[in-house]
């Protein structure tokens, strides 16, 4: 018997031996939820993955994350149309963020410290025959090779790039930066053959497992205008192509483009570039309706390219255009209105989009041709079995990011091919949509704008428009990526559970929820900046 | 404000970590280590304010005194869902007295301690409001006004809560408790005159002073360090909101508090010797309405027959308190810090 009193012979028990996890009826979990600028990302690049990278400064690693889905960061980072930026979440707090210049600072990082792809590790000892080194070509080639593949190029022209060397100018896109980033994917073990039309892709075939059709969409459509003998009438593929030979295209003085999309544009800046006093172009719709992005509209009017809105072309003569005035009915279609004009033009490039020069497909049996595309299946493969195709040449808007990721797409299909199998693309999570976040944490932060050339320069030279973030900006703007729907170790949920039940298990390794004690009060989940965590009910 | 916020880091400092930061520039509570001094298995309820924003201030004050800290804890719910006998959460030196008593409690324990020449040994005493507000006014004043040497501690809920939310003087006005029911021509608790004990505190011209809410934690962890630098007598008055009193959803603890403080309910501010000597500003300031609005409490002056009238005179409160301790400018200091930093990059750069 001890003769303390009663009440202190007892030792205090601890509390951890009450489990108030019985309380609950909801538990948290956590949860990686699918960022909207992934989900808007049509090469699928796991853009908040890289962007986790280059928040810490560790630039290779987030360049290696995303060379996972894409190989050309440099290129995209410049003519992308970043839709990923549109579906920000980020820009519904101050502006999205600047994921398109971070892209393009990794891939300038990339090729100024020489940073190289792995040899693939292992040798599936199929062949793959890709025809086009476009953007949706080299794509294919770089993920077959990873995949072990032995891949063979057959380009028709004398350089790599498809469009983005023979359409996408230079002011856009400098050709060093191409020629890197192509150099790497060959630098893997892709055999490229320049020169080398496919005329009948059964024959060309012989000796490869598959085949990939990447040709791009390059016959340029022509409308009909009644023309005088004399008339200088180009289409504006053709003037694009020209500018990467010898003999630059001769436009004259006045120059009249017709048609409004972003070829329109680009052949317009052109022309103002190789000394044309006057760029017109003339459209048939309103700015409104135009095709073209907004941006490349307003850098074209900034460099002094004129529009005409709501005009057809009726007429073409030597040095002179007739025009009709249209008007938009109700439903937003032009309607003419027989009141007419004369223009002075030295020449008329028509910029009215491209057809596929379908003819290396000519007798191969099972495939369906629509609107002048060939029809593919949702694994990428055509009527015919072992040829695949994408990018231009198939139904699909046509940019080159579509076309990156018709290339990835279409070689984890042909991977699976090749084995007998079928790949089955992971199911995707749930959207982190800004409501599922709580923006109160994230700082206030502006998004960083990128340097512009200036205009007499941008009017008399062909060198780059947009300049690149540096190192510090791009770190700032990286660090402006809120990590919607995943974790980004901001031990929010480990400081604000009242009943510490929330273990936290180290840097890189993440957070575990305590269930003996867990009470399903839901605070961990409401103050979870980026949505990383779930309340589920718990079953009874 | 006193803190050095951390200009731009995604989160900057507004999280209670942050991977980008060093270990030393996160809060204590980021600490995979850190000292839990109010363990798992109490019993408060599901999103308890007082449970989060007690073990916020104590393992604070634990890290302040290296380890050398003495608790003693007023009756209220603080008490009672920790140590329901024979089992304690506490990971520290506990001694409970009774309801009104716990700043006399603490100033036995200093002057115990500096008889023992325990020099180094730390007091710490805390309560609800209804503890310290009213049954322990007395006591905390006279250790006030004798400039004992304990930091007191309050967790305001508003409420006596662990007897079943009745009225304390510091319930705001208008709002539903079990004494001040929702009827008459004024339902709810009257528009008294308040009892503002952080001034009170103030006017007694003690060392330190300063509110603080669980939404800011870095701010009140800076907070309960700083007091542990002082010796004297020092009040910290903590915003813990209630989700059984003030019918809440649990998960909406630290977003009440949040709300509280952006709308210019809850001023947070630090004192020395009685003089203001910093606030943290509202950074998107939102009308009283919306920290109302979620608040069962205040349901009675929303729905069928509302009483924006009310509401109004609610608004002045909290606009006073904005003109009074000069509440706002937050957002656009928030801004000029982002791109400062953006500058000081730039400069570290080379000057371009
Ligand atoms: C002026 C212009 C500007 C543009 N700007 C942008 C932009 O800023 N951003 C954007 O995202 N998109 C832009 N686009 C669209 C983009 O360039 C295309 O969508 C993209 O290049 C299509 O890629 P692809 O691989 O399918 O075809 P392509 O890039 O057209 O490549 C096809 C390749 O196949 C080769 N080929 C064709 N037939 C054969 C054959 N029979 N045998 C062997 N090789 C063959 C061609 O020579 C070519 O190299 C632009 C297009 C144009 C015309
Ligand atoms: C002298 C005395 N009167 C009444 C009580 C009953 N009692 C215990 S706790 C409490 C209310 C506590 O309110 P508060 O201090 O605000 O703490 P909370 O429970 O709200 O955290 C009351 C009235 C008591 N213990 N002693
Ligand atoms: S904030 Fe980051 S993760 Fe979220 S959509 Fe924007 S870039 Fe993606
Ligand atoms: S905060 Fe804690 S108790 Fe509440 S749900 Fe999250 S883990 Fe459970
Ligand atoms: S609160 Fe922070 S640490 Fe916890 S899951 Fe969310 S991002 Fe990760
Ligand atoms: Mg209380």
């Amino acid at each position: 018997m001890s003769n303390r009193p009663f009440a202190i012979t007892l030792k205090p028990g601890t509390s951890l031996s009450n489990l108030t996890g019985t309380w609950r009826n909801e538990r948290p979990v956590y949860v990686d939820r699918l960022p909207p600028c992934n989900n808007a990302c049509p090469a699928g690049e796991n853009i908040q993955g890289w962007l986790f990278h280059a928040e810490s400064g560790d630039y290779q690693q987030a360049w290696r994350v995303l060379v996972e889905n894409n190989p050309l960061p440099a290129v995209m980072g410049r003519v992308c149309y970043h839709p990923c930026e549109t579906a920000c979440n980020r820009g519904l707090l101050d502006e999205s963020v600047g994921i398109n210049s971070v892209e393009r600072f990794l891939g300038d990082e990339a090729i100024k410290r020489g940073w190289k792809f792995d040899r693939p590790a292992l040798v599936s000892g199929k062949r793959v025959l890709v025809v086009g080194a476009g953007p949706s070509g080299l794509s294919a080639a770089y993920h077959l090779a990873r995949m072990g593949h032995q891949v063979e190029i057959q380009e028709a022209g004398p350089f790599a790039g498809g469009m983005m060397r023979f359409g996408i100018p230079k002011y856009r896109l400098p050709r060093e930066v191409l020629d890197a980033e192509v150099q790497r994917i060959l630098d893997m073990g892709v055999v490229l053959k320049l020169n080398t039309k496919v005329e009948n892709i059964e024959q060309s075939m012989q000796g490869f497992d598959a085949a990939f059709l990447a040709v791009g969409a390059h016959i340029a459509k022509r409308a009909y205008i009644p023309a005088g003998d004399a008339a200088h009438i180009v289409d504006a593929v053709s003037v694009l192509r020209s500018m990467e030979g010898e003999d630059k295209p001769m436009l004259g003085r006045r120059v009249v483009v017709y048609g409004g999309g972003n070829t329109a544009i680009d052949v317009a800046r052109t022309a103002k570039r190789l000394g044309a006093q006057e760029a017109i172009i003339v459209y048939r719709r309103s700015r409104e309706k135009m095709p073209a992005h907004d941006f490349e509209v307003e850098e074209a009017l900034q460099e002094g390219v004129l529009i005409k809105w709501l005009s057809t072309i009726k007429h073409a003569d030597e040095g002179s255009l007739t025009v009709e005035k249209m008007l938009l009915d109700e439903k937003g279609v032009p309607q003419a209105t027989g009141e007419f004009e004369t223009m002075e033009a030295d020449s008329l490039v028509l910029a009215l989009g491209q057809d596929v020069d379908l003819s290396l497909l000519n007798g191969v049996s099972g495939l369906e041709i629509k609107d002048g595309t060939v029809q593919v299946a949702v694994n990428m493969m055509t009527g015919h079995a072992g040829i695949f195709a994408g990018g231009d040449m198939v139904p699909s808007e046509r940019t080159v990011t579509v076309a990156v990721g018709h290339g990835k797409k279409a070689a984890r299909h042909i991977d699976a091919w090749l084995k007998g199998t079928a790949h089955q693309p992971e199911a995707k999570h749930e959207i982190a949509s800004f409501d599922k976040l709580n923006p109160w944490y994230y700082s206030d932060a502006d998004k960083t704008v990128r340097p512009m050339l200036d205009t007499i320069r941008r009017q008399t030279t062909f060198d780059e428009v947009q300049g690149g973030l540096d190192e510090n900006t791009a770190l700032f703007e990286a660090r402006r990526c809120l990590s919607c729907g995943n974790c980004f170790e901001c031990d929010n949920c480990y400081g604000v559970c009242p009943d510490n039940a929330v273990i936290k298990l180290g840097p890189g390794k993440g957070f575990e929820f305590n269930y003996d004690y867990c009470k399903g009060c839901g605070i961990c989940m409401t103050e979870c900046p980026c949505g990383a965590i779930k309340m589920v009910p718990e079953e009874t | 404000m006193g803190f050095q916020p951390v200009k731009f880091y995604q989160t900057g400092t507004f999280t209670v970590g942050n991977r980008l930061l060093t270990p030393d520039e996160r809060s204590l509570q980021s600490d995979k280590g850190r000292s839990n001094s109010i363990n798992s298995g109490h019993r408060a309820c599901q999103g308890c304010g007082e449970a989060l924003g007690a073990r916020y201030a104590i393992d604070a004050a634990v890290a302040g005194s290296h380890g050398q800290l003495i608790a003693a804890n007023a009756t209220g719910c603080l008490e009672v869902f920790s140590t329901p006998y024979p089992e304690s959460s506490w990971q520290l030196p506990w001694i409970h007295s009774l309801f009104g008593n716990a700043a006399a409690v603490a100033t036995g324990i200093a002057a115990a301690m500096k008889v023992k020449g325990k020099t180094s040994v730390r007091v710490v005493a805390q309560g609800g409001d209804g503890g310290t507000t009213d049954i322990g006014f007395g006591c905390l004043s006279g250790m006030f006004e004798r400039n004992d040497d304990v930091l007191y501690i309050c967790y305001d809920n508003q409420g006596y809560m662990n007897t079943g939310v009745q009225r304390s003087s510091a319930t705001p006005p208008a709002a539903r408790t079990a004494t001040t029911m929702t009827v008459g021509k004024e339902p709810g608790n009257v528009f008294g005159q308040g009892k503002n004990v952080p001034e009170i505190a103030m006017a007694h011209g003690i060392p330190y002073v300063a509110t603080a809410t669980v939404a800011d934690l870095r701010d009140l962890e800076y907070k309960v360090r700083k007091a542990m630098t002082v010796h004297g007598a020092r009040y910290i008055h903590i915003f813990v909101p209630c989700p059984l009193g003030w019918g809440t959803a649990s998960n909406d603890t630290i977003r009440m508090a949040r709300l509280a403080k952006e709308s210019g309910t809850f001023p947070v501010f630090e004192a020395e010797y009685g003089e203001v000597t910093g606030v943290l500003k509202i950074r998107h300031q939102i009308p009283v309405e919306d920290y109302l609005r979620p608040q069962k409490r205040f349901a009675h002056l929303f729905g069928e027959h509302p009483h924006p009238e009310t509401i109004a005179r609610l608004q002045l409160l909290a606009d006073r308190n904005i003109r009074k301790y000069g509440l706002l400018n937050g957002h656009a200091a928030a801004a000029d810090e982002a791109n400062e930093h953006l500058r000081e990059l730039r400069i570290s750069e080379g000057g371009n």
